[in-house]
C-alpha cells in the first residue's frame, strides 16, 4: 500500500494558473498544505524550487518540485489513479483535449489579457480576436463531444474543463470591468452553458474568489498596464490586492 | 496497423520532429510534402482550423500541432518510449518542452532581424533562454533525460540545427563552446545521433531556402521598420 507523501502547492490566491492545480487536487481528493506567496516579495523556497521562472504554482512531491500548471496536472494524473482522470482514456480524445486547452491558454487567454491591458483601437481590435477565437471554440467543443452532452460536475471535471474554468469563471467581473460579454450565450451556447455548469460545482465554488475581489483584480492588472507610471496607484493597489488574502475561503473566520 | 500519413515540408522544424518521433519508434508511415505557397485540399481539410503543418494522419484522423503529435505518437505507440518511466522525471521533461513552446520562437523572431534596438532585445531573450537551458536543463548531462535522447531533443531540435543557420544569415554567433559549454556539446551529440543525422535537411539547401524567405520577408517589410 502507497504511503500518502506530502504534498505542498505554492501559490497566490489571486492567479488562475495556481487555481487550475487546487481544483485538480481537491477533484482527486488529494490533501496538500498551501502556502501562499508575496510574488513582490518572493520566498527562497519558491526561488529554490522555480528557478527558471520564479513563478506560482508549485506542487512539491515527495521533496520535488514540479512547476507549470498543464504540467503539473498532468503528473497529478498520472500519479494518483485513485480519483476521475483529468485526461480521456482514447489517445485520440487525449490529442484533441490537448490541442483545445493549448488553444484556450496560447490563443484564448492571451488575447484575453491582451483586451484587460489595452484601450481604444488596440483593445477593440484585440475585442475583435477573443470573440473569433472563442467561434473557433465552440465548434471545437461541438467536434469533441460529437452530439452527446458533456456533464460537468466534481467527478469529471477534466484538464480543458478546468483551463476554462480559471480563465472564464471570472466571466462576470471580466464583463463589468471590461464592458464586453464574452461568455455571451446567444453567440456561443455550448461553451456558456460548460461555463455555468462548472461554476456551480461544489470544488469551484469553494475556490472561487468572490465577484468583488475579482473586480478589483481585474482593475488592478488594467490600471497596472495603462498607468504604468502611476507608481503610487500601483503599489496602493498592489498592497491593497495582496492583502485581501484568502480570506474568502470557507476554513478561515474572516 | 492502420495507416499512418505525415504531411509536412522539409524545411521545418516542427515537421522534422514528428519524423524523428515515428523513426524513434519504428513507425511506417507515407510522409507527404506540402507546397505552403499553395496549399493543397488534403492539408484544408485535415487542419482547416490553422491550415498549417505538420498533420499526421492516423487511420484517417488527423492530429495537428507537433507537441500534441508528439503526446499522441508516445500514447499510441509505447515501444521505444519518448519520455521516462518516472513521474517527476516525466514531468521536468514536460516542463522543458512547455519551456521549448513558449520560448524558442525568440530565435525565429531573430531571424527576422536586421539590427539596431530590436535585433538586441531579441538577441538578449534568446540568450536568456539558452542560458536556462544550459544550467537548469542540460547542466552536465549528456542529453536532457540523461543517455539517451527523449522528448526534450526532439523539441529543442531546432537549437541543434536551424539556430546554426539563423546565426549564419542574420550575422550573431548565440552558442559558442566557452559560453555555453554544455549547450555546444549537446547541439553536437545531437545531431551525430545516426537517426538523427540521416534526418535533418540538407544544410546547405536549408541556407538557401531561409535566405531566400528572409529576403523576401525584408523586401516586402519595406526600409526604415
Amino acid at each position: 500500500m502507497a504511503e500518502e507523501n506530502k504534498v505542498k502547492l505554492h501559490g497566490m490566491w489571486a492567479s488562475p494558473y495556481v487555481q487550475r492545480v487546487e481544483i485538480a487536487l481537491k477533484i482527486k481528493g488529494i490533501p496538500y498544505e498551501y502556502v501562499e506567496e508575496d510574488l513582490v516579495n518572493k520566498s527562497q523556497l519558491l526561488l529554490q524550487y522555480n528557478p527558471v521562472h520564479k513563478k506560482v504554482p508549485v506542487l512539491i512531491h515527495n521533496g520535488k518540485s514540479i512547476c507549470e500548471s498543464l504540467v503539473i496536472l498532468e503528473y497529478i494524473d498520472e500519479t494518483w489513479k485513485n480519483g476521475p482522470p483529468l485526461l480521456p482514456q482514447d489517445p485520440y480524445k487525449r490529442a484533441k483535449v490537448r490541442f483545445w486547452t493549448s488553444f484556450v491558454e496560447k490563443e484564448l487567454l492571451e488575447n484575453v489579457l491582451l483586451v484587460v491591458r489595452s484601450e481604444g483601437e488596440a483593445q477593440e481590435k484585440a475585442i475583435k480576436v477573443v470573440f473569433e477565437k472563442l467561434k473557433l471554440l465552440e465548434e471545437g467543443l461541438k467536434d469533441l463531444f460529437q452530439g452527446e452532452t458533456h456533464h460537468i460536475d466534481g467527478e469529471n471535471m477534466g484538464i480543458l474543463d478546468i483551463f476554462l474554468c480559471s480563465l472564464f469563471g471570472a466571466h462576470k467581473a471580466q464583463e463589468e470591468v471590461l464592458g464586453v460579454k464574452f461568455i455571451d450565450p446567444e453567440k456561443f451556447p455550448l461553451l456558456s452553458s460548460w461555463v455555468t455548469a462548472f461554476t456551480e460545482v461544489a470544488v469551484v465554488k469553494a475556490l472561487q474568489p468572490p465577484h468583488e475581489k475579482l473586480v478589483v483584480v481585474y482593475q488592478f492588472l488594467r490600471q497596472k498596464a495603462l498607468q504604468p507610471s502611476a507608481a503610487e496607484v500601483e503599489v496602493k493597489e498592489g498592497v491593497y490586492v495582496r492583502s485581501l488574502s484568502r480570506s474568502h475561503l470557507p476554513d478561515t473566520l474572516i | 496497423m492502420e495507416e499512418v500519413k505525415l504531411i509536412g515540408t522539409w524545411p521545418s522544424p516542427f515537421s522534422s520532429r514528428v519524423i524523428w518521433a515515428l523513426k524513434l519508434k519504428g513507425i511506417p508511415y507515407e510522409y507527404i510534402e506540402e507546397d505552403l505557397s499553395n496549399k493543397s485540399p488534403m492539408l484544408l481539410q485535415y487542419n482547416p482550423l490553422h491550415k498549417k503543418i505538420p498533420v499526421l494522419v492516423h487511420g484517417g484522423k488527423p492530429i495537428y500541432e507537433s507537441a500534441v503529435i508528439l503526446q499522441y505518437i508516445e500514447d499510441v505507440w509505447p515501444q521505444n518510449p519518448l519520455l521516462p518511466n518516472d513521474p517527476h522525471e516525466r514531468a521536468v521533461a514536460r516542463f522543458w518542452v512547455q519551456f521549448a513552446e513558449n520560448k524558442v520562437p525568440c530565435i525565429w523572431r531573430l531571424f527576422r532581424t536586421t539590427g539596431g534596438e530590436e535585433q538586441e532585445k531579441v538577441n538578449k531573450e534568446s540568450m536568456e533562454m539558452l542560458r536556462a537551458l544550459e544550467e537548469h536543463g542540460l547542466r552536465d548531462k549528456k542529453f536532457f533525460g540523461g543517455d539517451k535522447i527523449g522528448i526534450a531533443e526532439i523539441a529543442y531540435g531546432q537549437v541543434a540545427h536551424w539556430l546554426e543557420m539563423i546565426e549564419d544569415l542574420v550575422g550573431v554567433k548565440l552558442i559558442e563552446a566557452h559560453t555555453f559549454p554544455y549547450l555546444h556539446a549537446w547541439t553536437k551529440n545531437f545531431n551525430q545521433v545516426p537517426l538523427i543525422k540521416e534526418n535533418l535537411p540538407d544544410y546547405g539547401e536549408m541556407l538557401m531556402y531561409f535566405k531566400r524567405a528572409r529576403d523576401n520577408f525584408l523586401t516586402s517589410r519595406g526600409p526604415g521598420m
